[in-house]
């Protein structure tokens, strides 16, 4: 085993080495492979910033049960009863007919209320729902409209549904794109790998001649690769980071011309993690192919 | 030991390189193939690294059949052999160290063990102290004895070369015909192909002489 990691760790070195006595080309590598990484990973942070957005601007979705004017007591007391035991809400509000009037006159509109002979509001109930998902609204309204007693149930969920179907467009783009670069990008490994097989098919001619094995003239390579894909990566993350810098403050001002607070956040610990990840494994994969097709003919 | 057994080697177009080849070399012995460009000698020493594989017969390394040998165990039957090619085969852009060390980096071997083997192998050829230069400023004959160290720096039990005093000036082929003669003297089993056998004369080698793929004498 140890062996094992001397080999991998001579590996590692010999790819650094390659990389480093190549300065302006690993740069220019690094630039491609970060530069076309970072347009999905600005996509997809575009896409969780405008959710969380959306989110606090629109606040949480509701859902408003009015009972009926003629609803009696004990339809009220097992709508709420109902409403109480129920796992898919995250809670509810009672607003019983005298307070929605004592709303209403707080609103300015007490000398019109003034002229009625009785109160005309119905008792009502504000539901939130645990989740944002528009079926589990369609199916809450669904069944609330079928309880005794109540005569209107209220669903704003049309944003819901239309927020929903633009992030999932977002991602789905962003998906696309990820894997239209990652193909580029294993492309781009795959063709760097080539060229150093070619410059080095002395060297690894003789190496097989003294008794190495495919795994041990494979390694470099995949280091290479997977160094090549984590650099770009780095490059990714920084693209990323300095455009976040840079719209920042314009952002946060649109924002606040909207009366909201806001400020754009740039990849965290687990996003960061992934874009090396990916960008190493995109590496990797580029140069596993390319060595493969490449080194595949035996020496004679 | 190395036993060849009616072993024919055919290349696609129909040139027959070898036309039924037998012999064997024992253990500790040195024997020298010689003939003719084309008689088949490089493709002799191909068999016996798989480099090539026969088209009929079998090569015996060790009692290992290296004809039905998996294309992944061949690495290991070229770690226990030392192999000297025409054309030194060196990498110029490595210090000789480098070179020389080259086997022992493919095996695994601790970098501070493999830097004393390889002081001791370049000591062996008469290069001490110039593990640092680069193969292209040495001359042709001391660029060969760094190949001919690469290749005993693993200690093999049997060395091969392929024309290893082929473009050497006399005084040099023979200082590398005493080398190997010292290898041998040391236990290792030598086969050693050169167009000139009058070189390893005076140490009474085995000979093995091929003409037109057929082997002519396998006696001293």
């Amino acid at each position: 085993m140890s062996n094992w990691f001397y080999l991998h760790g001579r590996a590692f070195m010999q790819a650094l080495r390659r990389l480093a006595s190549q300065p302006l080309g690993t740069l220019l590598s690094a630039l491609v492979v970060g530069i076309a990484l970072s347009l999905p990973a600005a996509g997809y942070l575009l896409i969780d910033n405008v959710a969380s957005l959306a989110r606090g601007v629109s606040g949480t979705p509701e859902i408003s049960v009015f009972m009926s004017q003629d609803a009696s007591a004990e339809d009220i007391a097992a709508a709420e009863k109902r409403l109480r035991g129920d796992a898919q809400l995250a809670g509810y509000r009672h607003v019983t007919k005298d307070e929605a009037l004592r709303q209403l006159e707080k609103g300015g509109l007490g000398d019109v209320l003034g002229g009625l002979t009785a109160n005309p509001l119905p008792d009502a109930f504000i539901v939130t729902p645990r989740g944002e998902d528009p079926a589990l609204y369609d199916s809450l309204h669904a069944r609330f409209a079928a309880w005794p007693g109540v005569a209107h149930v209220q669903l704003d969920s049309a944003w819901v549904k239309r927020l929903h179907a633009l992030l999932g467009l977002g991602r789905s783009a962003v998906l696309l794109l990820a894997g239209l670069l990652g193909f580029a990008l294993v492309i781009v490994t795959f063709n760097t790998i080539r060229l150093q097989i070619l410059t080095q098919r002395h060297e690894i001619d003789v190496s097989r001649l003294l008794g190495a094995t495919d795994p041990f003239i494979r390694r470099p390579f995949y280091w290479f690769g997977s160094l090549q894909g984590l650099l770009g990566g780095c490059v990714a993350l920084a693209t990323v980071w300095a455009t976040v810098h840079a719209l920042g403050g314009p952002v946060a001002s649109l924002a606040e011309t909207y009366g909201a607070v806001f400020a754009l956040t740039g990849p965290g610990p687990h996003e960061s993690a992934a874009i090396l990840g990916f960008a190493a494994f995109l590496g990797w994969l580029g140069s596993a192919i390319s060595v493969r097709r490449h080194l595949a003919e035996r020496l004679t | 030991m190395i036993v060849f057994n009616e072993v024919v080697k055919q290349y696609p177009g129909g040139y027959t390189a070898l036309a039924g080849v037998s012999f064997e070399i024992r253990h500790g012995e040195l024997a020298v193939l010689s003939g003719h460009s084309g008689a088949g000698k490089s493709t002799l020493l191909k068999l016996i690294a798989a480099i090539e594989r026969p088209t009929s017969g079998s090569v015996s390394i060790n009692g290992q059949n290296v004809s039905a040998l998996r294309p992944r165990a061949i690495p290991y039957l070229r770690r226990n052999l030392g192999l000297v090619l025409q054309e030194h085969r060196l990498l110029y852009d490595r210090s000789v160290d480098d070179n020389v060390m080259l086997p022992l980096v493919i095996t695994g071997h601790p970098p501070r063990d493999a830097a004393k083997r390889v002081a001791a192998a370049l000591e062996r050829v008469g290069l001490s102290g110039r593990g640092r230069e680069m193969p292209a400023g040495l001359s042709g004959g001391e660029q060969q004895r760094v190949a001919i160290a690469r290749a005993i720096v693993n200690r093999p039990s049997i060395l091969i070369a392929d024309e290893p005093t082929a473009h050497l000036d006399v005084a040099y082929a023979n200082e590398i015909a005493s080398l190997f003669k010292s290898f041998n003297a040391a236990g290792v089993t030598v086969l050693v192909s050169t167009h000139d056998e009058r070189l390893f004369a005076q140490h009474s080698p085995r000979r093995l002489v091929l003409h037109k793929g057929l082997l002519q004498g396998a006696g001293a």
